[in-house]
């Protein structure tokens, strides 16, 4: 019963639809690799992709324009980036709290809007599946890989650009040096608040980025908590892939993976709705496994969650 | 003794007017949204006070709302002084309510006298152990706990809807083929006694209360409440004074969990429905009273006695947003994001405030030892 319904279309269609679901985490956790190498903890992601999301739909379904929408995502990511580095660089706020207050803004807020706003639940466009010619007829891979959309892409994208960022630009080394140690950079010349403001910024555009890639690319549409917990996830993502794009990515695709497979079980009857509650709990134990894995092997940034007080 | 009294009025009135200021802050900006939606902020605000506590009945439902949050609140109290930051309190709510539910399925004949102590006593339990699981993955295995406690509150709510769906189903969901993902009406033996007839005013308000004065009285009046808190404030002059950090860290995030899981065992057994229901989500269950409890401690100071006014404060804004709703068309999601500003202005005026005792502190320096936990900190409720 269970090898005849496992066919290799389902396996495939499985496999694909997990690199389409990993794409929200991906952008979100890549974004927040970004403010914790600089020793930011940004716990407000959450709230950040659900005014993304939100603001990225409502754009799509007043302008039908796309790129209006990732737009206005971005317009939100920056907003929210520079409030949430005031509260946690300028004001030295407690991060893992001042990070709850952001989540709940944006998910009253996103809701709020919505309500006000948009009321009834309309379909939004959303990116096309990109028709690659030749990699995308290819048998197997061509479905696994080559037929998804942009914002699927520009996610991926991200894991090269930003490990390059990271080690092998002068930023990347700042990044780091505030991160680790942040009165040497300062001694050194190093702007640590600047760099803090950037990087925390920067997480937050891609964390805001990484909603819409939810109501514009992979489902078309907005409701009350879309995101259901996910930017959380993609901070403990952060950690789980040791502070390396890589390892995030890594990250991601095994909770994409696991939620196709808790989808396609619910559709195509392949795994019974309970065996689908239990798979969806695997990936937050195997992350809980993955932290205490990680803190005995790999070092955290030493300044990770701890404002920088000049001449203290 | 004349710098002590010196030093109590300025900390008590900036200890005091911080958080106060910070919800002003946060209504203003509420008003700004307000005015900008197209309602008018004043009747808005006049409808919020009228639906939490324009009668009776409202002020019954604020107590009932104000509830889980002075629960997950007084654990707040608990961990946040011990430096534990604990964001697992929907977890723990989760399970508190699924181990009572189980013992109100498992024995339901036993008499009232019985039953509704063993259910509450159970949700305490079990959302202690809960909470000591990333309690022990913090003190020993060096995983940080907000990070072990977003996971955990993962694996609770599947865990919920894995049993709701299946072994704790209502047989009559499976006879009827619709499948909602709840349990039959629990035992009368375990509902929550109504103290004013026509309200849904129950002993847990009660419970809630004096539970607040006891962790009052542990925090600041025993030697394991004094310990947490020293554990809190310095862990290294702690462990020099031969306090066992570890075991502190544990059970700061043991006894955070149980109130948790207590306030989701009084959530079930004091509901009108009687029932445990799930819609696939924390949220669904606890309303967000996880969180929401961190936000009323916050406010509270993380004091346990000033914590029930912010609990009641937060629960009004939360009953008396369904009347604002109706009366200015503005969706009732707008509390949820005023609770949030609300957290984000107190944590970001927590500079100011610290600013201010550090100023005071240089001018007189205090003659404690390092391991005492600064009377600062205390001195508003004494």
């Amino acid at each position: 019963m269970l090898s005849e319904l496992l066919t290799t279309d389902v396996l495939i269609g499985i496999v694909a639809s997990g690199i389409r679901l990993a794409t929200s985490y991906l952008y979100a956790a890549i974004g927040e690799t970004f403010g914790q190498l600089s020793g930011v903890l940004n716990l407000g992601v959450d709230g950040i992709m659900l005014m993304g999301a939100f603001g990225a739909y409502y754009a799509v379904i007043k302008t039908d324009s796309l790129f209006l929408g990732v737009l206005t995502a971005v317009g939100i990511g920056l907003i929210m980036g520079l409030a949430m580095a005031y509260v946690s660089v300028t004001l030295q706020a407690e991060q893992g709290i001042s990070g709850i207050g952001f989540y709940l803004f944006g998910l009253g807020m996103s809701d709020l809007l919505f309500r006000k706003l948009v009321g009834t639940p309309l379909p939004a466009s959303t990116f096309p599946r990109l028709h690659i010619p030749l990699l995308s007829d290819m048998p197997i891979l061509g479905e696994v890989f080559f037929r998804h959309s942009l914002m699927v892409y520009l996610a991926f994208l991200l894991v090269p650009i930003s490990s390059y960022v990271i080690n092998r630009t002068t930023f990347g080394l700042k990044v780091r040096a505030v991160g680790q140690n942040p009165e040497a950079g300062d001694t050194l010349g190093i702007n640590v608040n600047r760099i803090r403001y950037t990087t925390v910024i920067l997480g937050s555009v891609l964390a805001a980025v990484g909603g819409a890639s939810l109501s514009i690319a992979l489902l078309g549409i907005f409701q009350q908590n879309l995101t259901n917990g996910q930017g959380f996830i993609a901070v403990a993502l952060v950690y789980f892939g040791a502070w390396r794009p890589a390892g995030v990515m890594g990250g991601a695709l095994l909770y994409g993976l696991v939620a196709a497979l808790v989808l396609a079980g619910n559709t195509t009857g392949i795994i019974p709705r309970s065996g689908a509650d239990i798979a969806a709990m695997m990936p937050a134990l195997l992350t809980i496994l993955a932290l205490v894995i990680a803190t005995r092997q790999v070092h955290q940034p030493a300044a990770l969650s701890k404002p920088y007080k000049r001449g203290e | 003794m004349p710098s002590l009294l010196k030093r109590l009025p300025l900390g008590a009135i900036v200890d005091v007017l911080m958080p106060v200021l910070a919800v002003l802050g946060a209504l203003l900006v509420g008003a700004l949204m307000l005015i900008a939606l197209g309602a008018n902020p004043v009747e808005a605000y006049g409808a919020l006070l009228e639906g939490a506590f324009g009668s009776a009945n409202a002020i019954a439902e604020t107590a009932v709302k104000a509830t889980p949050l002075l629960l997950v609140g007084l654990g707040i109290c608990i961990s946040f002084r011990a430096n534990v930051i604990n964001i697992g309190g929907e977890g723990q709510m989760v399970v508190g309510a699924l181990f009572a539910v189980a013992v109100a399925l498992a024995v339901p004949n036993l008499p009232p006298l019985l039953l509704l102590p063993a259910v509450l006593l159970v949700g305490f339990l079990a959302g202690g152990l809960w909470g000591g699981i990333p309690g022990v993955l913090k003190a020993y295995l060096n995983v940080n706990e907000i990070l072990s406690t977003i996971m955990l509150n993962i694996v609770a709510v599947q865990g919920m809807n894995f049993l709701l769906r299946g072994a704790m189903i209502d047989p009559a969901e499976i006879e009827a083929g619709t499948r909602i993902p709840q349990t039959m009406r629990l035992s009368p033996a375990a509902d929550l006694p109504v103290l004013v007839p026509d309200t849904r005013l129950h002993l847990g308000v009660i419970i809630a209360l004096v539970l607040a004065v006891f962790v009052y009285i542990f925090l600041w009046r025993t030697t394991i409440g004094y310990r947490i808190r020293a554990v809190g404030h310095n862990p290294e002059a702690s462990r020099y004074a031969g306090i066992n950090v570890k075991q502190y860290t544990v059970l700061a995030l043991v006894l955070s969990g149980a109130f948790a899981g207590l306030a989701g065992a009084i959530l079930v057994f004091g509901s009108e429905s009687h029932r445990m229901v799930t819609d696939g989500s924390a949220t669904g269950f606890t309303g967000s009273a996880g969180f929401n409890g961190i936000v009323a401690a916050l406010f509270g100071g993380l004091h346990p006695l000033t914590t029930i006014p912010a609990s009641f404060l937060f629960g009004a804004l939360l009953v008396g947003a369904n009347k604002l709703q109706r009366a200015v068309q503005v969706p009732a999601a707008l509390i949820g994001a005023l609770n949030g500003l609300v957290v984000i202005f107190v944590v970001s005026t927590d500079l100011i405030r610290r600013r201010l005792t550090q100023r005071r502190a240089l001018r007189e320096p205090q003659p404690e030892s390092e391991t005492r936990p600064p009377q600062t900190e205390s001195s508003h409720a004494k």
